[in-house]
């Protein structure tokens, strides 16, 4: 299918840019890229920075773009939808808007917390997947052994996090400015950007993002998630937040 | 005594032709809600629900807020899938509603496509997990709300449900995808059979029979 195989070549175009630049194609959240539609407001969806079965070893290829193609571009949809009529927040970054919620519009509060919670998660998600798994390696790898009691026990209370979450939601480590990592926790769509803080990584354990594969099963959704989680870029956004650039 | 999985009202492949394949029946009752069964059965001595009917146990998990979720998480789930099944039927569907039924929804709703039209959007604006539910408030009127996750209008007050829908994406993710909506539609159109509905308006809702 000619089509596939573009959009294919594109995603690994992309995908190759970002080792190199992460932090700016990863989170420049209002420059459109070139080949998407004209925007219908301050946000746009990013491209996958990857091919739909980069993450075959834990996510089947027909749910990442389900998940990409329809739920993430729906929150994006409904984020520029609930903003639409509020042109004095269009210059707002994604980050600022998520951080002072209870100072936008009453009518708009909840819609942005859905909506650009689920813009800044999906983004993020993307960008920490498309590895081939391993391990962290340096002041990351430091980092939790200090804060996390090591990368096995991390692994546990991670997946423990994210299985515990009842409903839909989210698992995630945050980072702080000076480098302090911890599990968290969250549901539907929020996010640490909400208390201004940042996330390293999290996982999605909507059912939307396992029930294809895994169904029910979602302990073996969250064991094989560590499969596909990239390291390198996980690495990156450590850096980028103790050097206070880390974005969403 | 413990809490139990009823069986289905109906085969697993019953509802294959109005929109619910034979596998989201196998996957939604035999493992979703057998968990949740599971589960509050592991809650009932640490938290103390021995002899408690699951209606009791539910009304008070949600009074205790926050405390109460990891019990109401459990017991909200059993009691709104017990629910859930029974209000669908191989012979569900169609706008014919019993009369007395039909009559509470004009006077109440302003008729069945309001009804149906508010039902649809509790059920698309409750974001994340959780259910739809027609409900006979403490006034006597018929009522649409939602509640998230395992919450249900017995937990949260609102009055007695005799209708409900799931929303949580493994009700409707391999029929329907994303698209809940079209859930909802084919929920509406194909699924509920509305003589339990009248049932269980006459009766003041249904009644679980389960205790701790
Ligand atoms: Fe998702
Ligand atoms: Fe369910």
């Amino acid at each position: 299918m000619p089509a596939t195989a573009a959009r294919r070549a594109l995603f690994l175009g992309a995908g190759a840019a970002l080792t190199l630049a992460l932090p700016r194609r990863v989170f420049a959240q209002a420059a459109a890229p070139a080949s998407a539609p004209p925007p219908s407001g301050p946000f746009t969806l990013p491209p996958l920075p990857y091919a739909n079965d980069a993450n075959e070893a834990a996510i089947d290829a027909r749910t990442m773009q389900i998940h990409h193609d329809l739920h993430h571009a729906a929150y994006v949809n409904n984020l520029n939808a609930a903003l639409r009529e509020h042109s004095q927040l269009h210059a707002l970054k994604l980050e600022d808007l998520l951080a002072k919620l209870g100072e936008l519009p009453e009518g708009i509060r909840a819609a942005v917390r859905n909506n650009g919670g689920g813009h800044a998660n999906h983004t993020m998600f993307w960008g920490v997947m498309g590895g081939r798994g391993g391990q962290p390696s340096g002041e990351l790898l430091a980092a939790i052994d200090r804060d996390l009691g090591g990368f096995d026990q991390f692994r546990t209370r991670f997946e423990q996090a994210a299985n515990t979450q009842f409903g839909s939601g989210w698992a995630f480590v945050t980072v702080t400015r000076e480098g302090r990592l911890a599990i968290q926790q969250k549901p539907n769509q929020d996010t640490p950007l909400m208390e201004g803080g940042r996330a390293l990584l999290g996982n999605d354990v909507w059912e939307h993002a396992y029930y294809l594969r895994y169904q029910n099963r979602r302990p073996e959704y969250t064991r094989a998630w560590w499969n596909v989680v990239n390291w390198d870029s996980v690495a990156q956004r450590y850096a980028a937040a103790k050097a206070g650039t880390l974005t969403i | 005594m413990a809490f139990s999985l009823p069986p289905l009202p109906y085969s697993t492949n019953a509802l294959a032709g109005q929109g619910m394949c034979q596998e989201t029946l196998e996957l939604h009752h035999g493992k979703h809600h057998n968990a949740y069964v599971v589960a509050l059965n592991g809650l009932i001595e640490s938290k103390g629900l021995q002899g408690k009917s699951l209606e009791t146990i539910v009304a008070e998990a949600g009074k205790a807020g926050a405390d109460g979720l990891p019990v109401l998480n459990q017991a909200g789930q059993h009691w709104n899938h017990i629910l859930f099944w029974q209000v669908m039927s191989p012979k569900g569907g169609g706008d014919k509603l019993p009369g007395g039924l039909a009559a509470k929804i004009d006077q109440d709703l302003g008729g069945l496509a309001q009804f149906k039209e508010a039902f649809k959007q509790a059920g698309v604006t409750q974001f994340g997990s959780g259910w739809a539910w027609l409900i006979i408030a403490p006034d006597g009127k018929l009522k649409v709300t939602k509640t998230p996750n395992g919450a249900n209008p017995i937990s949260t007050g609102e009055g007695t449900p005799i209708l409900g829908v799931d929303v949580w994406e493994h009700a409707y993710y391999l029929d329907f995808r994303n698209v809940r909506p079209n859930y909802l539609d084919n929920f509406l159109n194909k699924l509920v059979d509305w003589e339990v509905v009248e049932t269980l308006l006459k009766q003041g809702g249904l009644k679980s029979e389960q205790s701790a």
